[in-house]
């Protein structure tokens, strides 16, 4: 069938913030469905809260609404640009649970938008547990023995009735948030509580418990003509009961004889044809390990993570082809984008095997609870493309980056045998490792076997890597051994470690022995036919398949798995740095290794190399290619650590020199140039123990910033007021020493102002200026972002921008740099310099008009600002307000506190716009799921350093009618304040109490402040755990709960909100 | 297996020279194909229809769950050599009864292991099925070349067919099968479908087969040329019109013989479980288990009362016809699945119907 001529105009709903269970994937799933719909010549209409992603630019979508995820504003973009349809598939769950409530409100019928595509009736019943249940039973396709319950009495009814285990899974939440298994009646009451606390409806699934099992998962695509392909077959290597978001995941299924993977494929398909999808569709099925039973676990109506696994473990672009299947197209008719000469009705092959390994927050949240089940907790994840299982794991693992070049944990060594054999019975992150060491020890794999039901297949193969660390350590380094263990994925660093021998020594023996690797193309049709695209991966091979070209490159690096503190924003500023080399004329080759991204999507750059970011797989690809130099100021932390490796290999770092990038990371080296800059920093010193940074505290005075010097992103600071503090982060928090000093700052309590600034050596621009709404002290990741800024004074600002090209051209920069201050009584002192993109340029480049990360790449390469025609300086200030506000994944990490400080813990963002700077941030709060109420009781509980401006904002909040309720102290101080306050009953003074006031929903909003002896306050931390268990607001920081109050007021006299296209806002060119 | 290997190396005809592990007791020479399966390694190995090949997996781990009788598609393999990246040996299934290397080893079919397999199927891909050999390394240059100067076989069809003709099953249509190297999952699907069977030798006269006055007659697949076994053609001529046939694979190339069109060879064929074939009678797209080097020639076909029901997705070459004259149908890809996906029951039962006095039953 033709494509559908009554579509003209198409609305798309993106997935909103990265949150655990819903990350960079749908960036990528929706930048290529814009795409494809701009292609067919249509009008797109975005609706995407998340700034930092592709998707949201304006020449992605024809008009695009970054605003908040919510029916009232989406029925407002309805109104204003009246679509004739609507895509909903390729927003997450977001995406379809938004599109079913504007169906089930009536505006899509009012408005006359079509939903595209999959239609509700099927989206329901992929969600609805009762209807998919019975649909199931109707095509005779197994599913648990479960029931749906809304009490937790039903659900003990049931317990009773068929046994435990039982997994329990609240009905319409994202990641299985809530859910769990329960061994027994107790744990069943809890999980069910919470659960229904989670679901929108109210409703768990409860369900026989099929932990153990093979998890399969097939990716369905069917078109309106019925026609039905799977992309294909993904393996866990967990087995079922750990989330597939939290698995160590293959492609294609390993461990499957042909009659299984049939029998499942045929399910799959039955399934989706069932359900009427219209589209690509996720199944995951259990298949019993020891005959032919299978369960249908659950049916994802639209793209989702796996779907975007599957695209690229194939090169099967699902996205793309779902577009074009919602516009009318058979799958007969849509081009094989990657062979140009097949259709996409065809099943792809594939001649590699893929694993993807999930990277979890552990390293940040360090008191979260690890183990692993049916609530996803990684943020993100690699993907990883060899010819063996072990090269495929070994590549994942050193695409992590979690400080491992190999399987293997260095801790666990200090671990006894038996502690070993005790530990493979905990299912956390670092199973895997543990299982190699336990295979390293000797223990047998029937042992591993019988604990884990991790298929023996996988398990043999780990012990191979084992025996062949063993042949590294015990024999000669033959030319043959070398290439066996390459053959295996071992990287050199790792050879050198078993031979006692240094990276660089392998690599030359490597190199003398012609033992290089070959690289090969993903063509989603194991070389059956050729293929144009130009998407590789490396392994130990004898034929090489890329054909060099001798046009000028340039290789950008990536920056690999999202993670607290670097997420889809770089992935952003490295697609936008390709699209500037192509203007330039420049061949572009992209090296990541991260699934989820627009960046790994095969038609981004010329070359795309799927490999791991480490100096000596970035090193091959650059031998390969030759390019003129590197890119690595786009790849957030990841591209810029291989810069000095790099540079010290031979290779061309384009732009802002390593040189430069040390001298800002570099204490002594910083402080010197901004001495010679005459910029002043807040007062600190380099200590190396507990006396040494007792006399610093002394010398800069309390309140001090302490952390130590040799991590990144905020880990382990804290803000300390004592000396008792002082005493115990030194022995608790850190191990300070000669080799990793600890920095003692003083803390300097002022407004935090962001700059991202782009310098072509000579001249410099500042595109805007961004100030936090909190205190600094609160990572810069975690505040509230304000363009432009509302409170600096003009002089003030001239400081910054004099202070910005000081440091820009002292450094050298060529290309992005990214500047801290903290403004303190109209004195302006700088934190931070980095001379690189930072999370903030998607945001900034969004609201300013000036694409940044595309001067910032014409810079790096030599292209001056004048050239590029930008007048240096800062540019005016526009007429509307922007705020970028984080977004928190609390709820899926138990055990977390949630108080904010120095330590990253945000996991998105989301940004509003407004000609009123309390409407944007009304939005914006909306927007990042603050669930702001307009009425009821606020619960103030603060330290007493923050009493005064506690009582302020009480009164605030009393004069628009809420009740204030507060704890003993807070309570008597805002009291004698003249506020009216209710005494809350605090956890100590028996029950019912604050939490059951929580539980039982007496109370809309918590404001709650913390000392930073983080044990010593358990009560602070369970009142604030429970805001995230019962989804009620929390604001940790005074500057959020002030604001808030303001805009609450400004609200309550006139609330209006009005929804605008970034098309729209009047930038200045 | 933990059978300690040789150094081999897969020659081809244009010189071109894979390395690798070498596993066997005798040396390979035969046509070289690639098959993109990515399961399904034993239903390969023993299907017939590879008589004689040196068969490339494009997927690099095979073996990984093993060997079970019940996978067989024929008695033994006929494969001429095998060309793996990895051999997996230590299965894991539950139905897995041995390793592939020891299956491999009974059925003495030598293996070459540890090869670059991307690298010849894109060689093949690009020149067209090529003969190759597989040999120890250091083989004498002569050696090599008389082996290479092997003459091209012509009688699969003979080797693989059975001696004796036999009954199987009960059911309420008689169906005479002629075994061209059939697959079991053809002699289950007909069986399934309420057949009972009387299995055919190759070369029985038409006369023969139609004395045990059969409901049906089922021409099955089979290795080689279709142009290698005229006797057969001839049979299959005399038995057009008489009662309703099916064909599938050789089964359809010889009924196109029969019928005065044309086959020829194709550059690489199809083989693989992800082929896609468009039904032309209702514009549908069904993915279809392959393995022909064969095809039907559209241009013969001109001018005659035959109608092309099916073809493939990726290069528009015949996968099915239909003959006006005659209640016969035949299909190139293979309905019977085993590799591959199944979902083609509609074909059987077009035959079923067939039988069953369906008197305005179409082909």
């Amino acid at each position: 069938m033709p494509k559908l001529n009554d579509v003209k105009k198409v609305l798309v709903i993106g997935s909103g913030p990265i949150i655990i269970g819903q990350a960079a994937e749908f960036d990528y799933a929706g930048t290529q469905a814009c795409r494809a719909l701009k292609e067919e010549g249509l009008e797109v209409v975005l609706v995407n809260s998340n700034p930092a992603t592709i998707m949201t630019d304006v020449n992605i979508a024809d008009r695009v609404y970054v605003e908040p995820m919510d029916v009232e504003f989406l029925e407002k973009v309805i109104k204003q640009e009246r679509p004739d349809s609507l895509l909903a598939t390729l927003g997450g769950q977001i995406g379809l649970n938004l599109a079913m409530d504007l169906g089930e409100k009536g505006i899509l019928s009012e408005y006359k938008v079509k939903l595209l595509g999959t239609q509700i009736a099927a989206i329901k019943c992929g969600e609805d547990r009762e209807c998919f249940k019975e649909t199931m039973k109707r095509i005779n396709q197994p599913v648990p023995e479960s029931t749906i319950v809304e009490t937790v009495r039903a659900a003990c009814g049931f317990g009773k009735q068929i046994g435990y285990p039982l997994i329990v899974r609240p009905a319409y939440t994202l990641g299985g948030t809530g859910g769990g298994i329960a061994d027994n009646e107790d744990e069943l009451v809890e999980i069910v509580h919470k659960g229904l606390g989670y679901s929108p409806i109210s409703q768990c699934l409860i369900e026989r418990s099929i932990a153990g099992w093979k998890e399969i998962e097939f990716e369905v695509i069917r078109d309106a003509a019925d026609n039905c392909i799977t992309v294909c077959s993904m393996e866990n290597m967990d087995p079922v009961g750990v989330h597939t978001g939290d698995s160590i995941v293959v492609a294609p299924a390993q461990t499957l004889n042909d009659r299984e993977v049939q029998l499942l494929r045929q399910a799959s398909i039955d399934i989706v044809r069932e359900l009427g999808v219209c589209g690509g569709c996720n199944v995951q099925l259990a298949l019993d390990p020891y005959s032919e039973n299978y369960y249908v676990i659950e049916v994802n109506p639209r793209v989702s993570r796996s779907s975007a696994l599957a695209s690229k473990a194939t090169g099967y672009p699902i996205a793309k082809v779902t577009s074009k299947i919602a516009v009318g197209y058979n799958l007969d008719e849509i081009e094989n984008a990657v062979t140009k000469k097949t259709k996409a009705c065809f099943e792809p092959s594939i001649d590699y095997i893929v694993l993807k390994f999930p990277r979890w927050p552990f390293d940040k949240f360090v008191t979260a609870d690890r183990t692993l089940g049916t609530q996803m907790k990684a943020t993100g994840e690699v993907m990883a493309i060899e010819r063996t299982f072990e090269a495929s794991l070994l590549k994942a693992v050193r695409s992590l980056e979690i400080g491992l070049s190999h399987l293997e944990i260095p801790e666990l060594r200090n671990l006894s045998d038996e502690e070993i054999k005790e530990r493979i019975k905990l299912i956390d992150d670092e199973r895997a490792f543990v299982i190699a060491e336990a295979l390293r020890r000797g223990v047998s794999i029937d042992y591993i076997y019988d604990i884990t039901m991790i298929d023996k297949w996988y398990l043999v193969k780990i012990r191979n890597i084992i025996n062949m660390e063993k042949a590294l350590k015990t024999q000669e380094l033959t030319r043959e051994l070398l290439l066996k263990a390459k053959q295996m994925g071992f990287a050199d660093n790792v050879i050198g470690a078993f031979t006692g021998k240094t990276m660089m020594e392998i690599r030359n023996l490597r190199k003398g022995y012609g033992i290089i690797p070959t690289y090969k193309m993903v063509d989603t049709c194991a070389a059956e036919f050729e293929a144009a695209t130009p998407y590789y991966y490396s392994t130990y091979a004898t034929e090489d398949e890329v054909d060099v070209s001798d046009r000028k490159k340039v290789v950008v690096l990536g920056s690999g798995p999202i993670r607290i503190g670097q997420g889809v924003e770089f992935d952003y500023c490295s697609v936008h740095s390709v699209w500037a080399l192509e203007e330039m004329g420049y061949e572009t080759v992209i090296i990541n290794n991260n699934p989820e991204t627009v960046s790994t999507d095969f038609d981004i750059s010329d070359r795309l190399y799927f490999e791991p970011l480490t100096v000596e797989d970035v090193l091959n690809v650059i031998d390969k290619e030759q390019p003129e130099g590197v890119i690595v100021q786009f790849g957030g932390q990841t591209a810029i650590n291989l810069a000095g490796p790099l540079s010290e290999a031979g290779v061309k770092v384009l732009g802002s020199s390593v040189d430069s990038i040390d001298r800002a990371e570099d204490r002594e080296r910083f402080d010197e140039l901004l001495t010679s800059c005459d910029i002043p920093r807040p007062k600190g010193h380099t200590v190396f123990d507990a006396a040494g940074a007792l006399k610093a505290a002394a010398d800069v005075s309390y309140p001090v910033m302490v952390r130590p010097s040799y991590v990144l992103g905020g880990r382990a600071m804290e803000i300390v007021y004592n000396d008792e503090e002082l005493k115990h982060y030194m022995s608790s928090a850190v191990k300070a020493s000669k080799e990793h000093p600890v920095l003692v700052d003083h803390y300097l309590l002022g407004t935090e102002v962001e700059v991202d600034a782009i310098c072509d050596g000579t001249a410099v621009l500042l595109p805007g200026i961004m100030e936090h709404v909190e205190r600094a002290g609160v990572h810069s990741g975690d505040s509230i972002a304000v363009y432009p800024p509302r409170t600096l004074s003009e002089s003030v600002i001239k400081t910054i921008i004099k202070f910005t090209n000081k440091m820009a051209i002292g450094l050298e920069v060529k290309g992005m740099t990214n500047i801290q201050y903290i403004v303190c009584d109209d004195h302006v002192y700088v934190i931070e310099v980095n001379p690189r993109s930072s999370r903030t340029v998607p945001f900034l480049s969004k609201v300013t008009g000036v694409p940044m990360v595309n001067v910032a790449t014409k810079a790096a390469m030599g292209l001056s600002l004048k050239e590029q025609g930008y007048k240096p300086g800062l540019r005016l200030f526009p007429d509307y307000y922007a705020v970028k506000a984080p977004v928190f994944s609390f709820n899926k990490m138990s055990n977390v506190d949630i108080t904010l400080g120095p330590e990253m813990k945000s996991t998105g963002e989301v940004m509003a716009v407004d000609y009123k700077y309390s409407r944007a941030l009304y939005k914006a709060c909306i927007a990042a799921g603050i669930n702001v109420p307009h009425e009821g009781s606020i619960l103030i509980t603060v330290v007493d350093m923050d009493k005064p401006e506690a009582a302020d904002i009480a009164k605030g909040f009393e004069d628009l009618g809420y009740e204030i309720i507060a704890t003993g102290g807070t309570a008597e101080y805002i009291k004698k304040q003249g506020v009216h306050v209710r005494r809350a009953v605090k956890l100590s003074e028996g029950k019912p109490n604050i939490l059951d006031d929580i539980k039982e929903g007496h109370i809309s909003m918590v404001i709650n402040t913390t000392n930073h002896g983080r044990d010593a306050e358990r009560d602070g931390f369970k009142i604030r755990r429970s805001t995230v268990e019962y989804a009620i607001a929390c604001l940790t920081s005074l500057d959020t709960a002030s604001e808030l109050q303001h805009v609450m007021s400004a609200m309550r006299r006139r609330r209006i909100v009005s929804v605008v296209a970034l098309q729209d806002l009047n930038l200045e060119d | 297996m933990h059978e300690i290997a040789r150094k081999g190396e897969l020659i081809l005809k244009d010189g071109s020279v894979y390395e690798g592990n070498f596993y066997g007791s005798h040396n390979a020479v035969g046509e070289v194909v690639f098959t993109t399966g990515m399961s399904g390694y034993q239903e390969m190995l023993t299907d017939p229809s590879f008589c004689g090949q040196i068969v490339v997996m494009t997927y690099p781990l095979v073996g990984n769950y093993g060997i079970n009788p019940m996978f067989n598609q024929g008695r033994k393999s006929f494969f001429g050599g095998y060309v793996i990246g990895e051999m997996c040996d230590y299965p894991s299934n539950w139905r897995s009864e041995k390793s592939l290397g020891q299956f491999l080893k009974e059925q003495d079919v030598p293996v070459l292991t540890g090869v670059d397999t991307r690298a010849i199927t894109r060689k093949i891909r690009n020149y067209g099925v090529l003969k190759g050999i597989i040999v120890p390394e250091e083989t004498p240059q002569e050696e090599i070349d008389a082996l290479m100067a092997t003459p091209d076989v012509h009688d699969q069809i003979a080797q693989v067919t059975i001696s004796e003709k036999y009954t199987l099953g009960e059911g309420k249509y008689h169906v005479a099968v002629l075994d061209l190297g059939i697959k079991q999952s053809i002699l289950n699907y007909l069986q399934s479908f309420d057949c009972w069977l009387t299995v055919f030798p190759a070369y029985t006269s038409a006369e023969e087969i139609l004395s045990v006055r059969p409901d049906g007659i089922f021409l099955s697949n089979g290795p080689g040329d279709p142009k290698d076994v005229p006797e057969v053609i001839e049979n299959i001529k005399k038995m057009l019109g008489k009662k309703p046939i099916f064909g599938i694979c050789m089964g359809h190339q010889l009924l196109a013989l029969a019928n005065g069109a044309d086959t020829y060879k194709m550059k690489f064929g199809h083989r693989g479980i992800n082929q896609p074939v468009k039904v032309l009678r209702n514009g549908k797209i069904v993915i279809s288990s392959q393995n022909h080097g064969y095809a039907v020639d559209e241009k013969s076909l001109r001018g005659k009362n035959i109608e092309i029901t099916h073809i493939s997705m990726n290069d528009g070459t015949i996968e099915g016809l239909a003959y006006g004259d005659h209640l016969t149908f035949a299909v190139q890809y293979h309905p019977e699945a085993c590799p591959g996906p199944g979902g083609h029951e509609a074909l059987f039962q077009r035959f079923i119907e067939m039988m069953g006095g369906h008197k305005h039953a179409k082909a």
